[in-house]
């Protein structure tokens, strides 16, 4: 059902983990459905990304995505990162099932929403950027069941 | 590459070698058409008919009172849809719950859109019917009562004399869907007063495309399939006659080693559950820990999801299923798993494993290793499972 790609990416998935300090946090997705992602970035003074971590709860495709927009963001200025949209991470997947393309949207606006984290941060405007529209905090309940 | 390891028995079973074997002559030697006349066929009249006692002889039914079907789902289908019509101007009520198996389910759906009313009826956090909700549910116009005989997900058993006993009491039909119990436990459709039960071959080593739907003596039930007159007028179609003599086949040796095969895998079951309970955190059993199929296993892993699990169980070869959204091919997790009161985000991430006569415990320490490694794997990879270490530690630095 999946590609080579993304079973390599599932497999071995590239940047996971978090960045101490960052400089942008974004959170995407809701329990709820399944997915969340979370990306981390690491920019420098010239806006150009210097590292980014990810950590994703999901399906294999959400993983793999994560993974590939990880690869894709790293080493580019703010306003390249910007351009990298879902389409351009499923094509370098080599594709997905049609049910899991919301997978590359969630990539896409993890990205969006780290990016606006940092923005924020440095009161600073990125051209064509908007407010992440889904947060995993968004009416979440304390849960205090113990297993 | 690993040895396969399937512990996915409730999706479907090895057919045995040896009903594999019964069956052959029947594709090869013995094709005639059991309708015919002459003798190379009528034979075959007789054969159908003794695999008809086999099946009946298990649930103290009379062979008469089984009617093939090409499974389960046709069963469920038939018990539903031809009692709504026979007792259609008795009442419109049907009453089932809200974990039976989807051929249940989107067939009351349809009868809903037909004019029917249902009551869908709660299970408790271990997915058993509350019995003082059914006869609270019990209306004069109630002409059904569907309750499924053990959940194909969590394996609960349900109390289903208790059930059968009110059915009869308030002269109400009882059909169960029977496709995960029959032959796992031992069925008396007498002393639980089933009107009628649905049951699969292919869940028992027989072959799949075969299933009949027991209908007793006197409950007026219509054709399902128009056409000749086998299956007594109410199910036309030339008689699978391998697919019957496998069944037959297979429920002959499923019932010779009911007690000894079940004891088995009880002791397997709950060797893994113990396992996994104690050497997996944030883990949790589905399902009633003793009122349980011998071989159903379904846990929750927190801060993870199932596909990926299966996946990288896969990878293991280990077969195992889940209740994520993602294996459903629809947003929301099971059913099953929602009525038993999961959080969506807990549903998501479960695991059923069941087992067979051939499962060892050396399979079953191999799976709890790799289980191990891969939900830790996995956890570390997840944003939830970060959230929660996190506030975890800030508590313990508060106190």
């Amino acid at each position: 059902m999946y590609t080579e790609k993304v079973m390599d990416h599932f497999e071995h998935p590239r940047n996971v983990g978090e960045i101490e300090n960052a400089s942008g946090v974004g959170t995407v997705g809701n329990a709820k459905c399944g997915d969340i992602m979370r990306i981390y970035l690491d920019i420098d003074e010239n806006q150009i990304i210097r590292d980014v971590k990810f950590k994703t709860f999901g399906c294999g495709a959400a993983v793999a995505t994560s993974s590939m927009a990880t690869e894709l963001v790293k080493g580019k200025n703010i306003n390249e990162a910007m351009q990298i949209t879902n389409k351009a991470v499923m094509e370098a997947l080599d594709g997905l099932p049609p049910v899991k393309v919301h997978c590359s949207l969630l990539a896409e606006e993890a990205i969006h929403a780290a990016l606006w984290d940092y923005a924020e941060k440095h009161d600073i405007k990125i051209e064509g950027l908007t407010k992440p529209k889904s947060d995993i905090h968004e009416g979440e309940e304390e849960e205090e069941e113990e297993y | 590459m690993n040895k396969l390891i399937y512990l996915d028995n409730a999706a479907t079973t090895k057919t045995a070698p040896e009903v594999v074997e019964a069956m052959l002559p029947y594709f090869t030697e013995n094709y005639g058409n059991p309708s015919s006349v002459y003798s190379f066929a009528s034979g075959n009249k007789d054969v159908i008919t003794r695999q008809r006692e086999i099946i009946a002889d298990t649930l103290g039914a009379n062979g008469n009172e089984i009617y093939f079907t090409a499974g389960g789902s046709e069963s469920d289908n038939w018990a539903l849809k031809a009692t709504a019509e026979a007792y259609g101007n008795k009442g419109k009520h049907i009453i089932t719950t809200k974990i039976e198996h989807h051929a249940v389910l989107h067939t009351c759906e349809y009868l809903e859109k037909q004019g029917y009313e249902v009551t869908y009826l709660d299970v408790d956090e271990n997915g058993i019917v509350k019995l003082d909700d059914l006869k609270a549910a019990i209306r004069p116009d109630t002409i059904l009562i569907s309750v499924m005989y053990a959940n194909n997900e969590i394996g609960t058993i349900q109390p289903i004399q208790e059930i059968g006993e009110i059915a009869h009491e308030k002269g109400i039909l009882f059909h169960t869907d029977a496709v995960q119990a029959f032959c796992q436990v031992p069925i008396d459709v007498d002393a639980c007063h089933i009107d009628m039960l649905s049951a699969s071959a292919h869940k028992l080593n027989g072959p799949k495309g075969i299933g009949f739907l027991y209908i007793r003596k006197g409950v007026k039930i219509r054709s399902f399939v128009h056409g000749g007159a086998q299956e007594r007028k109410r199910r036309a179609g030339t008689e699978n006659v391998p697919g019957i003599v496998g069944f037959g086949k297979a429920v002959e040796r499923a019932a010779a080693s009911l007690k000894e095969r079940t004891e088995k895998e009880i002791e397997l079951r709950d060797y893994l559950i113990g396992r996994i309970g104690a050497e997996i955190p944030y883990s949790r059993l589905n399902g009633d820990r003793v009122k349980r199929l011998p071989n159903n296993v379904n846990f929750s892993f927190r801060f993870i999801e199932g596909e990926s699990l299966l996946i990288k169980l896969d990878m293991k070869g280990i077969c195992a299923s889940s209740g994520s959204a993602c294996t459903s091919g629809s947003l929301d997790p099971s059913h099953v798993l929602l009525a038993i009161g999961l959080p969506h985000e807990i549903a998501h991430g479960s695991l059923r494993m069941t087992l067979s006569e051939e499962t060892t415990k050396e399979d079953l320490d191999f799976v709890v290793d790799s289980l191990k490694e891969i939900v830790q794997h996995l956890r570390n990879m997840s944003p939830l499972y970060e959230d929660f270490i996190k506030k975890q530690s800030k508590r313990q630095e508060e106190k």
